[in-house]
């Protein structure tokens, strides 16, 4: 694999980026919502789908994205934001609701847009394939090597939308990449309830592009499969779909009962910690010093405290501003 | 009544669908998590371990196959109950509801028959944003064909629902999630109320007079008929006496009762969760206009969403809800 020193301590920095975001995200989550929870009270409010755990997917797929490409991503988005390039001090202000957040307060965790480094979500299941091939629609139009990114989870995967943009970037060639994170959960539903096949990329075959399963949630895996996507996209040669398994060591949202979830899955699931395995990896194979690990996952508390700290010290919008921004 | 046992509304809507389901086998509930999880605001909790897979099944999320499905059940005579989890999300499937289940039967003549119940969670004020907050039944029933019930206390919620599951029409049957009485989110006290454990049902297309009053009337339903509620209390303090109107079911309209009790106060003010234009509030008020204008001592008033998608940050959310505060304002303004 050709990534150098630098490439491989900044995807080992990223995913702890990712890790204590979310991490601290489930703290500051729970701040007054003791004794009794509610979900509306406290800093951070309304519904939170954590990523912790399913940060190579994001990772390893953005390492080989430029600001002008395009993501899409889901109702658990956090990890491709980051992972995108968005700042995440305006990150956390929105989802603290503060007026200095990516959409001023009023789009919140799930509804996340950043315009200048072209990363947008939905709250709708199956929503991020259309945009998706929108965006690598106008790339091929405007005579751009862009390529477009849609994530989604394994549940996702059996909405109508899933199948209309396959089809579409299939027909039309789009320099377009799906990505399906396969968590084995859609909510309380395992995938072999939902989906009648086990394999997602199976199903690219149905639409006559390339199609590859990850079976491992390791972010170098999903670097190598996602580049060969990405650069036979960008040589015009149309989609692929990639599914990737990884893990959600968090319920679906905060405060998910999980009674569905066997009692040892979660356990099993963090004693293969992806973040974990690639920094044992990195100094196994002499590329980086415990210390320049130690040094990564510093640098990424401090970027996550200063970007919780700018959220937190951030004006709320005053009420009225409700009243704007409807339409431009 | 007094020794009747009090119940949530998630647990009254679970209940009725339970009793219908032992006492008619065709009746048989499906959507998402509504298995094991019990339906993720708790309207088919205990219903998975009684009846099991077969009659409480888990759908992938393909809304558009399995509502379409229910359409299609229904026409071979069962009775399905299927759930959108949040209202919110009728955009991927609405085709099937408003071409196909709202109007196969007129255009059928109506010699098909759909007997679906299609329950979905609305409301806001928890801060889920614009996509997780909204609640629409004006849009619903907007389309001829569908019935659309909206319940605000276990007791109409049990009684509508069996009347709902009983109905050969497709109804829709929205809960408000701040009313379930959910242990894991604010719930208005009021909505919790003695229910009977025997089936009952209460006929859609009855308002219910929740609060007698001689000076003003409030017309609302769910949420806001708590909201009304609360501002009545405070305006009683003042001497105004309001009279909370709670429609139960937009479709059918009772609107007798809202045009009775505007001949007898003179006032309206009409209070929706949903948005302001082309809605609920604007065919109340349209309505009165039609039957009761003479009668009218004072503009109509309306409270609802100003024509904004819900924001997420809480004094922006907390900004375009009504709130009692605001009910009791306008009410008064009216008497002045
Ligand atoms: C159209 C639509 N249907 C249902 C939902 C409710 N919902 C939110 S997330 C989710 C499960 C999604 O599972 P998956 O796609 O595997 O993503 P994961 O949560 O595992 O990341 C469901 C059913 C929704 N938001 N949108
Ligand atoms: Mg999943």
């Amino acid at each position: 694999m050709n990534l150098s020193k630098e490439q491989l301590l900044s995807m080992y920095r990223q995913m702890w980026t990712i890790r204590i975001f979310e991490d601290e995200m489930a703290v500051a989550y729970m701040e007054g919502k003791s004794p009794a929870f509610d979900i509306g009270s406290g800093p951070v409010p309304g519904e939170m789908h954590l990523a912790a755990g399913q940060e190579p997917v994001a990772v390893g797929t953005c390492m080989h994205l430029h600001k002008e490409d395009t993501v899409v991503g889901t109702h658990r988005p956090h990890h491709f934001a980051i992972a995108k390039g968005v700042n995440i001090n305006k990150l956390a202000a929105e989802i603290f609701g503060k007026e200095t957040g990516l959409g001023k307060g009023k789009g919140g965790h799930m509804h996340l847009f950043d315009v200048e480094h072209k990363f947008s979500c939905s709250g709708i299941v199956g929503a991020s394939f259309p945009p998706a091939c929108g965006a690598a629609l106008a790339a091929k139009k405007m005579g751009k090597d862009w390529v477009a990114v849609a994530f989604a989870g394994e549940g996702a995967a059996n909405q109508g939308a899933f199948h209309e943009a396959l089809n579409l970037a299939a027909l039309w060639k789009l320099p377009m990449i799906f990505i399906i994170e396969d968590n084995s959960w859609a909510i309380s539903v395992a995938k072999q309830l939902s989906t009648a096949i086990p394999d997602n990329s199976q199903r690219a075959a149905g639409y006559g592009i390339p199609g590859v399963r990850i079976d491992e949630n390791d972010v170098l895996a999903v670097y190598e499969v996602v580049g060969e996507a990405v650069r036979r996209a960008r040589r015009g040669e149309g989609p692929s779909l990639i599914e990737v398994k990884t893990d959600r060591l968090y319920g679906h949202f905060q405060g998910d009962p999980e009674l569905y979830r066997p009692k040892d899955e979660v356990p099993t699931l963090k004693a293969n910690d992806p973040i974990a395995r690639l920094g044992a990896q990195l100094h196994e194979q002499g590329i980086a010093t415990q210390s320049e690990l130690d040094d990564a996952r510093a640098a990424a508390k401090a970027d996550v405290d200063a970007a919780f700290l700018f959220a937190r010290q951030s004006p709320y919008p005053a009420p009225e501003r409700a009243l704007e921004d409807v339409f431009v | 009544m007094a020794n009747e046992r009090e119940l949530t509304m998630s647990k009254a809507i679970a209940e009725a669908i339970d009793q219908e389901m032992a006492r008619d086998h065709r009746v048989f509930v499906l959507g998402e998590d509504v298995g094991i999880y019990g339906g993720i605001f708790g309207a088919t909790q205990g219903l998975y371990q009684k009846y099991g897979a077969e009659r409480v099944m888990d759908t992938p999320i393909s809304e558009t196959a399995f509502i379409g499905a229910a359409t299609g059940a229904a026409a071979e005579g069962m009775r399905p109950i299927v759930e959108l989890m949040f209202v919110d999300f009728f955009g991927v499937c609405m085709d099937q509801i408003y071409n196909h289940l709202a109007k196969n039967t007129y255009m059928s003549g109506g010699a098909a028959r759909f007997p679906v119940v299609l329950t979905t969670a609305i409301g806001g004020g928890y801060n889920d944003a614009a996509q997780h907050s909204q609640c629409l039944y004006g849009l619903f029933a907007h389309v001829p064909g569908l019935k659309v019930v909206v319940p605000s206390t276990a007791y109409d919620a049990k009684g509508l629902m069996i009347s709902a599951i009983r109905d050969d029409n497709p109804v829709m049957y929205f809960f408000h999630k701040g009313l379930m009485g959910l242990g894991w989110m604010k719930y208005h006290q009021r909505s919790v109320t003695p229910v009977p454990e025997e089936a009952y049902t209460i006929p859609l297309g009855k308002a219910d007079i929740k609060r007698t009053g001689k000076d003003v009337t409030i017309v609302s339903l769910a949420m806001m008929v708590h909201r009304a509620l609360d501002a009545a209390d405070a305006l009683a303090q003042e001497g105004i006496e309001a009279e909370v109107i709670d429609l139960r079911t937009l479709v059918p309209l009772d609107r007798e009762t809202v045009i009775n009790s505007v001949k007898k106060t003179h006032r309206l003010v009409v209070v929706d969760e949903d948005y302001h234009s082309f809605g609920m509030s604007g065919e109340i008020a349209a309505l009165v206009a039609e039957d009761a204008l003479d009668y009218l001592d004072a503009p109509i008033r309306r409270l609802a969403v100003p024509d904004v998608p819900i924001p997420y940050s809480r004094p922006l959310e907390q900004f375009v809800l009504p709130s009692a505060e605001r009910i009791a304002a306008t009410a008064r303004a009216l008497m002045e």
